[in-house]
């Protein structure tokens, strides 16, 4: 008998063009979920291990939230199922939980794009911890916010800023971060989650300040384990495995050149990848 | 045969197995000896002394004491019935044993028939009698545990847990094995290569101890998922055995070791294994393979990471190793194969430094030559480095091979398990007992290195659980 097999979908919104949710049942990782940590899931028989964060975990439903972009083939194929259909593989609580408790000073939650949704659980359960939260969004364009209700129900300030101005300020997320950090008021905490860019340059900005920047980062992982070193990171000069040391790690002492230099490694093969599943449609 | 050598009686040269010629095998996954058919096993059966059983120089060294003159004996007179359950006794999964044994350190070492001439290849014939076997129409029936029986969890489905799994299930428990990936067989799945052992025959074996009642809890990490404690208390599992294996690469402080193309012989292989790159696009896991690759180490996992380089499309690849091909842990055959597909074997040199373009690729790695000293703890001559000697190779990727330590989730996650400095799961050398009540080991966990010797402590530990069982019951 086979157990731990064939997920199935419950729920699924499409939430901008390229970016879609999903309820999927799971109950025992929706029991054992912390705020930071993530699972894989392949879709299929011949699916790539992809990792993805959990969102939301209902545990009286059984059910875990996952909120996806399309960004490549796997994203592309998983944003093509629906209500009713299932995954072949998921396994998780995948990495550590952050570390939950109330603080003396405010935290400020910086999320650009996709990296809002990793970045709500953690929210959500600071706020439930008693602390001061302050929200700083950032899109590309207002059709790419997403998670905005949600975040401003969990803060007690929100900013909003797109690069192109339709919606909120028009700025990078590091403006008003720098003007929050200049307030002068004690700010124990900085969680920023986005692409690997937004959270160098948010340590960037943070790093003149007395206050501990945690990022989330998302290098490329098979197994998820410990097992394969394929997610390796830098943190502090030494090798740390992102799938069970993180994937939440302090951000000034992370290599971020090496970071982002390491997620390219396969980006011929993930053209040709995506290449291939446009052809087998479209015959 | 000619008459002669009849007259003379056995022969002293063993029969070859035919294999794929090496320049067409580059070029596939297919494994490469093709096997013993039934008159070249049944020859090369006729060699063996048959000695008495407790005479036999071959059964000490086999680590599940398979009763070899027997099974031997029964394949000379073409009994093959008879010789699978002889192997089968003791041996539960011949056709994997067969293929990757260190046969020639083990039961072939001190084999009469080696005095004289050529040892028996027990292993070929191991080999032989399991795929006949596997031919066969399956009439075994499916059973299931009874009602009530006594519920036992085993962790990790490598070849330690699965011979636990199948031992238990036999003595009538209802055991259920998680596993942390999404396919079972550990290191026989997602570490060596199909063309030394197809997954076809993994998949068979596992069918197998299905039918013994056995259920696979799939993606379920012990210690994220479940801990050790919930199994035991919420879960109603009265003993556990954990198989998690040595899933720990080991990455040599070198600068340049996170360069894009540098891998870990686990990634590298799980890529191509597990995820199946080499039918990419179709599996769409992806791995980038240039034309020259370096291989640092000289184990099996060298070898295979290697040899499987080459299958990729590589147009030349390296082995590094700081000894002489002679103190290469890895087992003859592999070596052998190895050099005649084309491997280029670089002894007494070590890896110093990778070094990169400017876009974080990796161009080349800088070697620094070795001589051989006087003998270390191990027995073996001490590598000892040539002041003034470096030089660089220009490669596209590297490959660490250098072993691997036990994966700690599962041990930091159970308070009270006890571990050595390195992480092993410390264990009572009789029972394979750990320091928790109801909780045995075995396997790389705690130290071993070849499948058979994890075989041989999931029968030990299944042993001593179901001892542990019935005491507790007659309490
Ligand atoms: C801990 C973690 C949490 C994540 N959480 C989310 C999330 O909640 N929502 C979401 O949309 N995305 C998340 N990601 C990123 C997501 O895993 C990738 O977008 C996805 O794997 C891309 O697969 P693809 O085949 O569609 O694209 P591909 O064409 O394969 O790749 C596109 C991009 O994704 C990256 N990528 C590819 N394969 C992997 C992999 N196995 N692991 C990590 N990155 C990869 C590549 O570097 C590339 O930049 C997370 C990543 C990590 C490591
Ligand atoms: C490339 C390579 C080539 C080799 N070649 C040979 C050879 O030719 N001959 C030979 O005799 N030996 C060889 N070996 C060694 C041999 O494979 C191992 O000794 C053997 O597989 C160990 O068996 P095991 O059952 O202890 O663990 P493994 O085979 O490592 O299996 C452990 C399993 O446990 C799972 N697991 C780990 N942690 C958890 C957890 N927390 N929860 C649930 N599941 C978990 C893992 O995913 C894995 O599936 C080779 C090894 C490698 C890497
Ligand atoms: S199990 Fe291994 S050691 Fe034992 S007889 Fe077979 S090949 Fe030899
Ligand atoms: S020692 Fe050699 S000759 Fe004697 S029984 Fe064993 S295999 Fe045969
Ligand atoms: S994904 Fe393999 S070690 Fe982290």
């Amino acid at each position: 008998m086979l157990l731990g097999k064939n997920f199935q979908i419950l729920e699924k919104t499409v939430l901008a063009p390229h970016i879609f949710s999903m309820w999927i049942q799971a109950p025992d990782i929706a029991r054992k979920f912390e705020p930071g940590q993530f699972l894989i899931v392949r879709l299929n028989e011949v699916g790539e291990r992809i990792p993805l964060t959990i969102v939301d975990a209902d545990v009286g439903g059984g059910r875990v939230l996952l909120l996806v972009q399309v960004v490549g083939r796997s994203t592309t194929e998983m944003s093509r199922l629906n209500a009713g259909d299932t995954i072949l593989d998921v396994v998780g609580p995948l990495g550590l939980g952050i570390h939950v408790e109330k603080m003396s000073g405010k935290v400020v939650c910086v999320g650009g794009g996709i990296g809002i949704a990793p970045l709500y659980p953690k929210a959500k359960a600071l706020k439930n911890a008693g602390n001061h939260i302050v929200s700083i969004l950032g899109a590309r364009t207002r059709d790419l916010l997403m998670l905005e209700q949600e975040m401003r129900s969990i803060s007690d300030e929100c900013i909003v800023c797109t690069d192109d101005g339709t919606y909120g300020r028009k700025a990078l997320v590091t403006e008003p971060l720098r003007e929050v950090l200049e307030r002068g008021e004690e700010v124990s905490e900085v969680i920023a989650i986005g692409p690997p860019i937004m959270m160098k340059f948010v340590c960037r900005t943070t790093a003149p300040f007395p206050t501990k920047t945690w990022v989330s980062l998302n290098p490329i992982m098979i197994d998820g384990t410990g097992m394969c070193g394929g997610c390796r990171v830098t943190s502090n000069g030494n090798v740390r495995f992102a799938c069970v040391d993180g994937p939440v790690f302090e951000g000034q002492g992370i290599d971020w050149d090496e970071m982002l230099s390491r997620l390219q490694t396969f980006s011929d093969q993930e053209q040709e990848a995506q290449n291939h599943i446009c052809r087998v449609r479209n015959q | 045969m000619s008459e002669t050598q009849v007259k003379k009686g056995r022969e002293k040269t063993a029969v070859p197995m035919p294999e794929q010629k090496a320049e067409d095998r580059v070029r596939n996954f297919q494994e490469v000896p093709y096997g013993y058919t039934e008159e070249q096993a049944i020859r090369e059966a006729r060699r063996c002394y048959l000695c008495v059983k407790d005479k036999a120089r071959c059964i000490p060294d086999c680590p599940v004491s398979i009763n070899i003159p027997k099974f031997i004996g029964e394949i000379a007179q073409g009994d093959f019935p008879a010789a699978i359950r002889t192997v089968m006794h003791d041996n539960l999964l011949p056709a994997i044993c067969g293929r990757v044994c260190p046969q020639e350190e083990q039961c072939q070492l001190h084999c009469l028939a080696g005095v004289k001439g050529e040892a028996i290849f027990i292993g070929r014939l191991e080999r032989f009698i399991a795929d006949w076997y596997a031919r066969q129409p399956n009439q075994e029936p499916a059973q299931s545990p009874a009602s009530g029986a006594a519920k036992v969890a085993i962790i990790g489905s490598g070849p330690a847990g699965l011979t636990c799994a199948a031992d238990l299930a036999r003595l009538g428990y209802d055991v259920t094995i998680f596993e942390a990936l999404h396919e079972p067989g550990g290191v026989l799945t997602y570490g060596i290569p199909e063309f030394r052992l197809p997954k076809a025959i993994i998949r068979r074996e596992v069918e197998n101890i299905t039918r013994l009642g056995v259920k696979f809890y799939m993606n379920a990490i012990v210690g994220k998922l479940f801990t050790i404690r919930e199994l035991m208390e919420e879960q109603g599992f009265e003993a556990v055995f954990i198989g998690t294996g040595a899933g720990l690469p080991i990455i040599v402080d070198l600068p340049g070791k996170n360069l894009k193309g540098v891998y870990t012989a686990n990634e590298f292989l799980t890529r191509i294994n597990l995820m199946k790159a080499y039918l990419f696009p179709e599996f769409p896991t992806p791995l980038k393979i240039g034309k020259h690759i370096a291989v640092m180490g000289g184990g099996n996992v060298a070898m295979d990471a290697a040899r499987t380089a080459l299958r990729m499309g590589a147009g030349k690849v390296s082995i590094l190793y700081r000894r002489t091909e002679k103190e290469m842990p890895a087992r003859l055959e592999e070596v052998h194969h190895a050099k005649e597909e084309g491997v280029d074997l670089q002894t007494l040199v070590v890896p110093v430094r990778l070094l990169g373009d400017s876009q974080g690729n990796l161009t080349a790695v800088e070697c620094r030559k070795m001589e051989l000293g006087a003998p270390d703890s191990s027995g073996r001559p001490r590598p000892v480095e040539v002041p003034g000697s470096e030089f660089q190779l220009e490669v596209d990727n590297f490959v660490f091979a250098i072993g691997q330590g036990p994966n700690p989730v599962l041990s930091q996650t159970t308070p009270g398990l006890q571990v050595d400095k390195w992480g092993r799961v410390v264990v009572d050398q009789a029972t394979r007992a750990t320091s928790l009540p109801g909780v045995y080991s075995g396997g790389d966990v705690i130290g071993g290195a070849t499948v058979i010797s994890a075989m041989g402590d999931g029968r030990v530990a299944a042993r001593s659980i179901h001892q542990y069982l019935q005491e507790k019951g007659e309490k």
